[in-house]
Formats: structure tokens, C-alpha cells, sequence
């Protein structure tokens, strides 16, 4: 029995840390935030050289072959520094919908070249969870018409996996007839979000799509992005507990009130079982089918709300500096902000959970 | 992460499962959690030891069953007991706190004589830490102790004593210097409840049960050699068990069991003929209850092998006090808005729902907020230990 993080996941960690901390300093997320519909090329080489652009592919694909779990660390660990690269939809969840639906030229095409970080698939399956604005992809002739909004890692896309309303899942090249592409500005400039408006494009069919291989996108992706907060929030309470203890008021530090540090205690407190829900959650995707569904739907909402209080608590014991541009608190402010509603807010994902369990028909 | 337990542990647990097969119908129904056993909660008791499964890790010359320590195998066991619905050992406050205590500081004398019954369930004792002065600041504690002769001269007031109106003994703090600092001056005596001059008075709370008491020493003789540890040590004596895992290895399924009936309150409670579940609002705090209840199972699960390798677990460990009161409390809170006016009922009255235990929960549960260490100490607790924030600056002169 043994619920916790192998030698070699903490490794992963390690390394993947190492990397980040000399290469995603505040000044480049600040730099890359100027630009964010363009992917940061030194970044993005240089966690492809890691192996984490391809750490879910098989290694006969020229993958790493890792889980879920292992993804989450490194999810996890973007998170805490921000970083200003695509991964969520470009390194797990497309080549995950081609390693489940793909064929086998398919998958020999297209994934040893995404493994690689050569080419960058962007995913468009957020109107799974819920359609706003009309959205929604309809196939019919082998063609596909409709839009698809929040699509991930839209930037200088090589190649969009698009879902459509029956479960069906295409490749779309973004030089085809009949696709055009608007960037959506969210408030995280650390990650790109665009919409893909298609009108009778060609698109390629991966035959293995299904509303199944769909949700699995989708609880991949949420566990995703519950990692991503867990991250995110950890180096927020850092941060508020590093700043306590060198801002001065009343003659004393901060910190040494019990008004300011019952905050932090509060943030801690919520936060760390997080950990071991994400742990659990990314480990069921790869061990507990009966418990994946539903624990992907547990870590999304229950983190996207601790990620809330955390975000708002720790810029407010940060005081007016928090609120400022200055310390660049508001880049994990806003990461929390965004993983909450993608792939569906708390509440909507909370409605999934009850009808896993047949309490809403 | 691997959640098998592997050959040799799944072996165990078939053992503790045949065990439980063939001895379940020997099971005292309705094991009292403190308070004096009764003969059948005592015969099982003995039984269990004879078997490993209570005092497990207790020498054999104290009475225990004398195997080496493995959480793993004290977990299973629980699991075991909890699934097959048939109440573990003994679990008091001389088992849990006083055992331990003996176990490391007392004398060969003292273990001799006290842990063997203390295991049986035929010493019953009660623990004297808090008085009405003090709480959260337990050091500053003012009952005193005088030694005269070969006694010491016990006078003060004690509360919160939970089973003092059935125990046989009290492990209990004193000042016996009070000129020392405040850590520096207490000790830790043992004596017997029937000495002259202690007076037990129950403490009815707003649960409408007496669950507690006040207990009073008018110049109570207890021999100089009823004390564990030195003189002027007992606030270490304390704290020596302290850093045992505690409170880990209690019934593991016991919140889940609590959220099970909570969806059968969902399921059951009508209001205009909606089940409370269909109404969105109450739906999704239930949701969100078995998301918080997933964390803090899988953070157990986390502590748990953090023990097993001796790993320090961190704030994970920290937050365990202050995170599952509260969420015990929010499950009584929800079950009884399920219910609405129903809810409300309470004692014997007609259309009560659950014996009013969700009423009884709700109120219990604050009282366990409150209680081991209020919710603003736990957040001391984990901001100056688990976080490295700094302490409240003494004030210039400290009262006692």
C-alpha cells in the first residue's frame, strides 16, 4: 500500500521544476504575456526536449509512455510558475484523442511528430461540456460547419482536433478551405484560447471517435486543469506567507498576526487535501476505471473552489501590492480564474457528478 | 501509487476475517466509546488481545499482545473490524493517552501495576488537563499540588473531565512549583477517583446530555510516588505521547458511513413530493461534501503511508483536526436543511427523524470544533508549524 509519488515521479518533478525555475522567470511570463496568441519557442523546446510534450505517447511512438499522474505533476508544476506554453490540450489531450480514436496511419502521421514538439495540436472540445453562443460542430458529408469556442493551445496551431455534437472526433488543418480562426483574449495571458469557426471544411475523421473517447477527453482535461489550480494555488500561499513575513506594520511583521496568518492557515488547510485528490484522480484515469469519471469531476470542482479562495485570499494578505501589477501576484490570480471554467465551472461540473451517480436523469 | 496491499498484508486481513467470521456472534452489541465496559465488552476485549487485535503492539509483560508496530497491519485490522460491522477494541482515554504515557516515562513499578487492567477495560480513567481558567492556554493551569510528608496536597478544579463520574483513576496535571515559568512547573499525577476530597459534578451541555464534567480536589492525599516522569515535568509528560500518531486508526469508514446516511436523508426527505436530492441548491452541496470527503480520505491515505515509511507528512497531517470537524459539521448541517422543519424535531417527538441524531451531530460536532484544540489554535498550529510564520509576540510580562 503505498499512496503517494514513486522515486521516479519524483524525479520527474524534479526535473521538470529545475527547468522551469531557470527558464520561467516573472520577467518572461511578464514578456511572454505581451504576446500571448504566440507560442514561446524556447519554452516549448525546451519541455519537448524534457520528454513532456510526448510523456503520454507510447514510446513506440516516440513517446515516454508515462500516465496520468505523471502528467499532473508536470501540469501541476506549469502551474506554480505560470508558464507561458501550450500542454494541456497540445501535450496530453491531443495526443491522447489520437492514441483512443486515431488509426493506425493516424497515429504513426501525427504522433511522433507531436511527441517531438514539431507539431502543435491545438483541441476543441469545450462545447462537450456545455454550449454557449450557438457553438457547436456539426459533421455531415465528411464535412464539418459550426464554431467551436476556448479551444486549447489555439495559437499557431499545426492541427485542430475538433469534437463535433455527436462525439465525433476530425483533424483539421488550419490551411483548409473553410476554416477561419479568431484569437479570444481571456484574462490569462499565459495561455492562448481562440475560437475555430468552420464552414464545410474537409476534415479527417478519426475513426475511433465516440462520445466515450470524448468524455475521457474531457475527464483527462479536467484533471488536468485541477492540477494546473493545485500548482497555481500552492505557489500563491508561498507567496502570501513569504510576503507576511517581511512586510512591517504596527512595529511587527504581518505574518505575526493571527488575522493575517489564520488566512494562510486557512488557504493550507484547504488546499493540501487537493493534493491527494488529484493524486487519486490522475490515478484513477490510469488504474480505476469504475472511479475515473467521477473523481475527475471531484478534483475539477472541489480545487476550482479552493483555487478561488486562495487566489483572492492570498492577493488580499499581500495587501495593495497584491492588487498592483508590480509583484505580478494577478498571473496566478488569473490562471485559477481561467482553469475554473474551462471544460465546465464548478456547478455544471458538479451536475455531471450527480447524474454519474443517478441523481439527475 | 499502488493501493494493493500485497500478498503478506492480504494474507493478514483473511485472518482477521476468518477471525471475525467465527467470533462475530461473541461481539458485545453497542460498544460504549468510553465510559465502563461492560462484562461482554471486557470478555471481547480479552479476546482480542489473546488475538492480536487490540493492545497489538503492547509488550506481553504489560498485558498486550506484544507484536512489533506496522500501521499497515493496526489498518487493516480497523478496516476489517469497520466492514464486518463488529465493534473494535477498547478505545478510551487510558488506552489512548495514559498507556502510551506509562509505556514511555513510568516507572517499572507503574506499567507493572496500571497498563495490564488499564488494557482489559477494568481501570477506567479519566484525563484532568483543562480547568474553567484554562483552555487553549492549558500551561497556564492553576490546580496545585503541595507536598507534605509523603503526600502531595491536591486543591483545584478541573473541567471537561469526560468520564470522571465512572473512572477508577485520573492522569492529571498540577502545579507543583509555581515559581517556575508556567511549562516549567507542572507535574503528572496518577491517583485513584475515590479518594476523599474529590467531588465529580456532571456538566450538561446544549446538546442536552451531560457528555462531560466538572470535577473538584479539596485537599486531596495522594502518595509522593503517584507521579509519571519528574516533578515539574508533566507539561513534557504530556506532549511525550503527543507526537504518536493518534486518532488515525479509529473506525476508517466512519465518515463515509455518515455521508452514506446523509444521501438517504437526500433520498428519503420530501418537501411539495421533491426528493431533496432533486432540488439543485441542496444537490450540489451534497456534491461538494463528497468531493471534500474524497480529499481528506485520500490525505488519510497519504498520512497513512507516510507512517508506514517514516515520512513526515507536513501540513498534510496538520490540517486533519481542523478540516474533518468542520466537514462532519457541514454533513450534520446539510442532512438537517434536507429536512427541513423536520429537522427540527428533537428527544422523543413524534415524526423524529434518526433518533435526532443529526440535531444531536450538529450540535456535538461544534463542541469538537471547540474541543483538542480549538479551530484558531489548530490555525496557529498549522501556520507557525506547518507554514514556519512566526508567534504571536509574548507580551512584556506573561500571567501564569
Amino acid at each position: 500500500m503505498e499512496f503517494g509519488l514513486s522515486e521516479e515521479q519524483r524525479l520527474l518533478q524534479d526535473s521538470v521544476n529545475r527547468f522551469l525555475d531557470k527558464n520561467v522567470s516573472l520577467d518572461r511570463v511578464r514578456q511572454a504575456a505581451e504576446s500571448t496568441h504566440a507560442i514561446q519557442r524556447d519554452i516549448w523546446s525546451g519541455i519537448a526536449e524534457l520528454g513532456l510534450v510526448g510523456m503520454i505517447v507510447p514510446q513506440d511512438y516516440g513517446g515516454m509512455g508515462l500516465g496520468f499522474l505523471d502528467a499532473a505533476l508536470v501540469q501541476e508544476a506549469l502551474g506554480y510558475h505560470v508558464a507561458p506554453t501550450p500542454f494541456t490540450g497540445a501535450a496530453i489531450l491531443a495526443p491522447l484523442a489520437l492514441m483512443l480514436a486515431g488509426s493506425e496511419k493516424q497515429k504513426e502521421r501525427w504522433l511522433p511528430t507531436i511527441a517531438s514538439g514539431e507539431a502543435v495540436a491545438a483541441v476543441a472540445i469545450n462545447e462537450a461540456t456545455g454550449v454557449r453562443e450557438g457553438a457547436g460542430i456539426v459533421s455531415s458529408g465528411g464535412k464539418l460547419s459550426g464554431k467551436a469556442l476556448f479551444v486549447m493551445d489555439w495559437a499557431e496551431a499545426d492541427l485542430f482536433i475538433v469534437s463535433d455534437m455527436s462525439g465525433g472526433l476530425h483533424l483539421v488543418s488550419p490551411e483548409t478551405e473553410g476554416v477561419s480562426l479568431q484569437a479570444l483574449n481571456t484574462i490569462d495571458r499565459t495561455r492562448s484560447f481562440g475560437e475555430v469557426v468552420l464552414n464545410g471544411a474537409e476534415a479527417e475523421k478519426l475513426p475511433g471517435g465516440s462520445r466515450v473517447v470524448v468524455e475521457r477527453l474531457v475527464d483527462a482535461g479536467r484533471v488536468m486543469l485541477a492540477a494546473d489550480t493545485l500548482g497555481t494555488g500552492q505557489h500563491m500561499i508561498e507567496k502570501a506567507v513569504t510576503y507576511a513575513g517581511d512586510r512591517k506594520q504596527f512595529g511587527r511583521v504581518i505574518g505575526s498576526f493571527q488575522a493575517v496568518k489564520h488566512l494562510c492557515a486557512e488557504m493550507a488547510a484547504s488546499l493540501e487535501p487537493c493534493r491527494s485528490l488529484v493524486w487519486y484522480a490522475a490515478h484513477a484515469l490510469d488504474a480505476v476505471p469504475e472511479d475515473a469519471r467521477l473523481m475527475a469531476c471531484h478534483a475539477k470542482s472541489h480545487t476550482s473552489d479552493v483555487g478561488r479562495f486562495v487566489a483572492r485570499t492570498a492577493t488580499e494578505v499581500h495587501g495593495g501590492m497584491g492588487f498592483t501589477d508590480l509583484l505580478g501576484l494577478h498571473y496566478w490570480f488569473k490562471r485559477i480564474g481561467v482553469n475554473r471554467q474551462i471544460l465546465g465551472g464548478p456547478e455544471q461540473v458538479r451536475l455531471d457528478a450527480a447524474r454519474l451517480q443517478g441523481w439527475v436523469a | 501509487m499502488d493501493l494493493a496491499y500485497g500478498p503478506k498484508y492480504e494474507a493478514f486481513r483473511k485472518e482477521v476475517s476468518d477471525f471475525l467470521a467465527k467470533y462475530r456472534d461473541k461481539a458485545p452489541k453497542g460498544l460504549g466509546a468510553a465510559g465502563r465496559p461492560s462484562k461482554e465488552a471486557c470478555a471481547w476485549q480479552q479476546l482480542l488481545i489473546e488475538h492480536g487485535y487490540a493492545a497489538r503492539t503492547i509488550p506481553k509483560e504489560y498485558g498486550g499482545y506484544g507484536a512489533e508496530p506496522d500501521i499497515l497491519v493496526s489498518r487493516i485490522i480497523a478496516e476489517e473490524f469497520s466492514a464486518a460491522r463488529v465493534p473494535a477494541g477498547l478505545q478510551n482515554q487510558g488506552i489512548s493517552m495514559l498507556v502510551p504515557t506509562l509505556l514511555e516515562l513510568g516507572t517499572e513499578e507503574q506499567k507493572r501495576k496500571w497498563i495490564a487492567p488499564t488494557l482489559r477495560g477494568e481501570v477506567v480513567w479519566c484525563q484532568g488537563y483543562s480547568e474553567p481558567g484554562s483552555g487553549s492556554d492549558l500551561a497556564s493551569l492553576q490546580t496545585k499540588a503541595v507536598l507534605d510528608g509523603d503526600e502531595w496536597v491536591i486543591n483545584g478544579q478541573k473541567i471537561w473531565t469526560s468520564t470522571a463520574h465512572e473512572a477508577d483513576m485520573i492522569f492529571c496535571l498540577v502545579r507543583t512549583e509555581p515559581d517556575k515559568p508556567k511549562h516549567e512547573g507542572i507535574s503528572y499525577l496518577i491517583f485513584s477517583m475515590t479518594t476523599p476530597g474529590i467531588e465529580v459534578r456532571p456538566l450538561k451541555t446544549m446538546t442536552g446530555h451531560a457528555e462531560f464534567n466538572e470535577t473538584f480536589f479539596t485537599d486531596v492525599r495522594v502518595p509522593k510516588d503517584q507521579i509519571v516522569g519528574q516533578r515539574g515535568q508533566g507539561w513534557f509528560v504530556a506532549n511525550a505521547t503527543l507526537k504518536h500518531e493518534r486518532g488515525m486508526l479509529g473506525d476508517p469508514s466512519a465518515m463515509e458511513d455518515r455521508f452514506q446516511a446523509l444521501v438517504d436523508v437526500m433520498e428519503s426527505e420530501t418537501l411539495d413530493g421533491q426528493r431533496a436530492v432533486d432540488n439543485p441548491i441542496l444537490r450540489d452541496r451534497l456534491i461538494r461534501l463528497q468531493a471534500e470527503l474524497a480529499a481528506m480520505k485520500f490525505n488519510g491515505l497519504r498520512l497513512l503511508t507516510c507512517a508506514s515509511k517514516g515520512e513526515d507528512p507536513g501540513v498534510a497531517r496538520l490540517i486533519v483536526k481542523l478540516q474533518s470537524c468542520e466537514l462532519s459539521h457541514q454533513m450534520s448541517a446539510l442532512a438537517i436543511d434536507a429536512m427541513g422543519e423536520m429537522g427540527i424535531l428533537y428527544d422523543d417527538s413524534p415524526y423524529l427523524r434518526s433518533h435526532g441524531s443529526w440535531q444531536w451531530g450538529y450540535m456535538f460536532q461544534l463542541g469538537l470544533i471547540i474541543g483538542g484544540g480549538t479551530a484558531q489554535i489548530q490555525k496557529n498550529i498549522i501556520s507557525e508549524r506547518g507554514l514556519g510564520m512566526p508567534r504571536e509576540p509574548k507580551l512584556a510580562k506573561a500571567g501564569n
